[in-house]
């Protein structure tokens, strides 16, 4: 046992092995569970993970010791067993997929801790640790282990290269990959013992709680960050191995600590890190684009309540006050103090002390936020027959995300009207 | 050019085929054959089991009785010679690929299962993309498509599978005038070639217009043949009247934009404007 002043260094050749290891495992693990998300399987490679016990579990009751071949052999077995009884009772029977695999999850999980206690009494029972099978323990794993664990990882990340093609389609359209011939059934097959397989592997690290997370965790944080499946695997498969690196590291510090829950806790931040900051996707760049959208809207209102007005005054006046245009619509103070300078710099307004007025180009802007209003309005009665009276509040919003493509369809469409429904008129470009 | 080819197999030939889900049954004894060389329309009214007839052709599920010729032979003899387009709504828009390697699936063979497209196939993809005017687009994400462009990509992808028998599910369904106008061309092109095109459709009033062999399907076989002779004054339905394409279009502006559907705390003060008349 290292005590704690003789730290463990990063370069420990012991360390360096079980990281590298553990680093493989995951990045296994999450490359295979791609698919498993992409196919909405998230829920079965759950339901697979704590499957996979009872197989484990009956293994080293038969063998008598933790043997990588014989576990990894229950844990493929009884891992079949469950998806095939899931597919078996979804399709079979009446009862949704959720509860088929609701079902097999408690039942053969209950089965295995069960074993796992039995397990325990027995004379070599200390040998296979309950927690390392339920919370995993990297740095339990002996030498010889980690060759067999480690080299299956490695034929998995092979496999996922081979049959990339294949899986994608599989993936995003089944039937029409059955149109062309492909072996769907087989495909199938191989995709589903990869995913028994890289759970049995990765187990090692995490335990089988925790399975479902390094499955499907890394693709669900990488797809925030991407729209292209081979990036995203990418992406994906560098979480896994960063948070795998963190926890393995921890586990060889902190012995007495399962390496699983650090593992997802740090894949878990990183999938939360990606949920806020991702770019497009992600809540602050949605945040922005709303309060942008925000802005965008008022501004316009303001240049509609401007242009209102000197519709319905019957003096021209060139410079209006500010409160001409809160007679019109009841802005917040500040906010149209802000819209009116942001207008100004985009050159739509022109300001002046306490008065205002709208540039050429504020005046066109003006008028088409109006005839879209009104536009739509026309379309809204004549084509969904709403009455007049019911309209008003859809074409306000409306008119600002009404797109140049559908103006012109709509122009079209209605054919040029001059008034809308509620008598007002409808301006162009060029009429004064 | 309706009956000349008549004396070669058929490229369709549908044999008492009965289908049912969950035991209720769907399509009742559909026996019917399409020469070579049409453009084919199943029409019905929804619900009526095209897209089921389509599925039970390709052997997507099984049948309760019957079977189904493709030139004169078993389906998986003719693999490769049959091009299938699902219903759109049939795969989920948000898969993370690119227009480019939807069209590519086209090409995917058992002969190349495992390894990468040849120089011939890519080229076959980039015809077919400029076929149907999406090669600028060829980069493009999928979930970033409208639904005409979406129909496209489906259509470009059956293109590159050069087949000689096309069976596709609703092409024209979400589409605007100038994609439908477009698809069409695409179509015909195709029957000049002498290749076979069936297609679903559910609209009665273009489908007579478009296809110059029809058949009629309501869970049973109601009439199989050329237009003509189909095609006889029972109007079955009124169409749907006006289609409210400008709607749909502005939901999906909506959905994909982060706009409120509602301003929030819309206020007018009084004054005769937009608000009342
Ligand atoms: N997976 C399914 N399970 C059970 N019933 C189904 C399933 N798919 C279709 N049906 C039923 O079979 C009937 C025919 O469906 P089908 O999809 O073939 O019609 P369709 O003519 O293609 O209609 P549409 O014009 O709406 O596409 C319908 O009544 C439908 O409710
Ligand atoms: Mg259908």
């Amino acid at each position: 046992m290292a005590s704690l002043s003789n730290y463990i260094s990063i370069l420990d050749p012991s360390l360096l092995v079980v990281m590298a290891g553990t680093v493989l495992l995951s990045i296994s693990a999450s490359l295979v569970g791609t698919f498993a998300f992409l196919q909405k399987r998230s829920l079965v490679g759950d339901a697979v993970a704590h499957a996979i016990l009872p197989g484990i579990a009956l293994a080293f009751i038969l063998k008598g010791e933790k043997d990588p071949l014989i576990l990894l052999f229950g844990a493929l077995i009884s891992g079949w067993i469950a998806i095939a009884l899931m597919d078996f009772i979804s399709t079979k029977t009446k009862l949704s997929s959720d509860t088929a695999i609701a079902t097999i999850l408690s039942v053969f999980f209950g089965f295995g801790i069960l074993l796992l206690t039995y397990i325990q009494g027995q004379a070599n029972g200390n040998q296979a640790g309950l927690d390392q099978f339920l919370f995993g323990k990297a740095a339990a794993m002996r030498q010889s282990d980690l060759w067999v664990y480690g080299g299956l990882a490695l034929v998995l990340i092979l496999a996922v290269f081979l049959f990339f093609k294949e899986f994608s389609l599989l993936s995003f359209n089944p039937d029409f990959a059955q149109s062309l011939g492909l072996p769907v059934k087989t495909l199938r097959f191989i995709l589903n013992t990869l995913m028994v397989l890289a759970i049995a592997v990765g187990i090692q690290a995490v335990g089988v709680v925790l399975m479902a997370a390094l499955l499907i965790t890394p693709s669900a944080a990488a797809r925030s960050w991407t729209d292209s499946l081979k990036p995203m695997m990418l992406i994906a498969a560098m979480m896994a191995a960063l948070s795998s690196f963190a926890g393995s590291y921890l586990s060889f510090i902190a012995p007495s600590m399962p390496t699983g829950p650090w593992i997802v806790m740090s894949l878990s931040l990183m999938a939360l890190a990606s949920l806020f900051f991702a770019p497009k996707r992600g809540m602050l760049a949605r945040l922005l684009q709303q309060k942008k959208h925000q802005r965008k809207i008022r501004n316009e209102n303001i240049l509609k309540a401007i242009y209102h007005f000197s519709e319905r005054s019957d003096q021209q006046k060139d410079w209006l006050r500010i409160e001409d245009i809160q007679g019109i619509r009841a802005f917040k103070n500040d906010s149209l103090k802000e819209g009116l300078k942001q207008l100004n710099r985009k050159g739509l307004l022109l300001l002046k002390s306490h008065q205002l007025q709208l540039s050429k180009r504020g005046e066109q802007e003006a008028m088409r936020i109006v005839r879209l209003h009104r536009l739509w309005e026309m379309y809204l009665t004549q084509r969904l027959r709403l009455k007049s009276d019911h309209i008003h509040p859809n074409a306000e919003t409306m008119e600002h995300i009404i797109s140049p493509e559908i103006e012109a369809q709509l122009l079209r469409e209605l054919d040029y009207p001059d008034l809308d429904p509620h008598q007002s008129p409808i301006p162009y470009e060029n009429d004064n | 050019m309706k009956n000349k080819d008549i004396n070669k197999v058929p490229s369709l030939e549908v044999h008492n085929l009965a289908a049912s889900y969950n035991r209720m049954p769907v399509l009742w004894d559909i026996d019917f054959q399409i020469p070579q060389g049409v453009l084919t329309g199943i029409v019905g009214p929804n619900g009526s089991g095209k897209t089921t007839l389509l599925r039970n052709i390709m052997g997507l599920m099984k049948a309760d009785s019957g079977y189904v010729k493709i030139f004169g032979e078993d389906l998986n003899k003719v693999r490769e010679r049959v091009s299938y387009v699902p219903q759109r709504e049939s795969v989920d828009w948000t898969f993370p690929a690119s227009v480019r390697e939807v069209v590519e699936m086209g090409r995917y063979r058992n002969a190349n299962l495992m390894r990468r497209l040849s120089k011939t196939d890519k080229e076959k993809v980039n015809i077919a993309l400029e076929k149907v005017g999406m090669l600028e687009y060829a980069n493009r994400q999928i979930s970033q498509l409208s639904g005409g462009q979406q129909q496209r990509v489906f259509l470009a992808r059956s293109l590159a599978q050069d087949a000689d028998l096309y069976l596709m599910d609703e092409p024209f369904v979400g589409v605007d005038a100038a994609t439908e106008e477009a698809i069409l061309e695409v179509l015909s092109e195709l029957r000049n070639e002498g290749k076979t095109v069936v297609i679903v459709h559910h609209d009665l009033q273009t489908a007579y217009q478009y296809f110059n062999w029809i058949i009629l399907l309501n869970t049973r076989l109601v009439a199989a043949g050329p237009k003509e002779e189909v095609f006889l004054q029972e109007n079955l339905r009124e169409a749907y009247g006006g289609r409210l394409t400008i709607l749909s279009k502005l939901s999906n502006l909506i959905a994909k934009s982060e706009f409120p559907v509602r301003e929030k705390g819309f206020k007018e003060t009084e004054g005769s404007g937009d608000g009342q008349s």
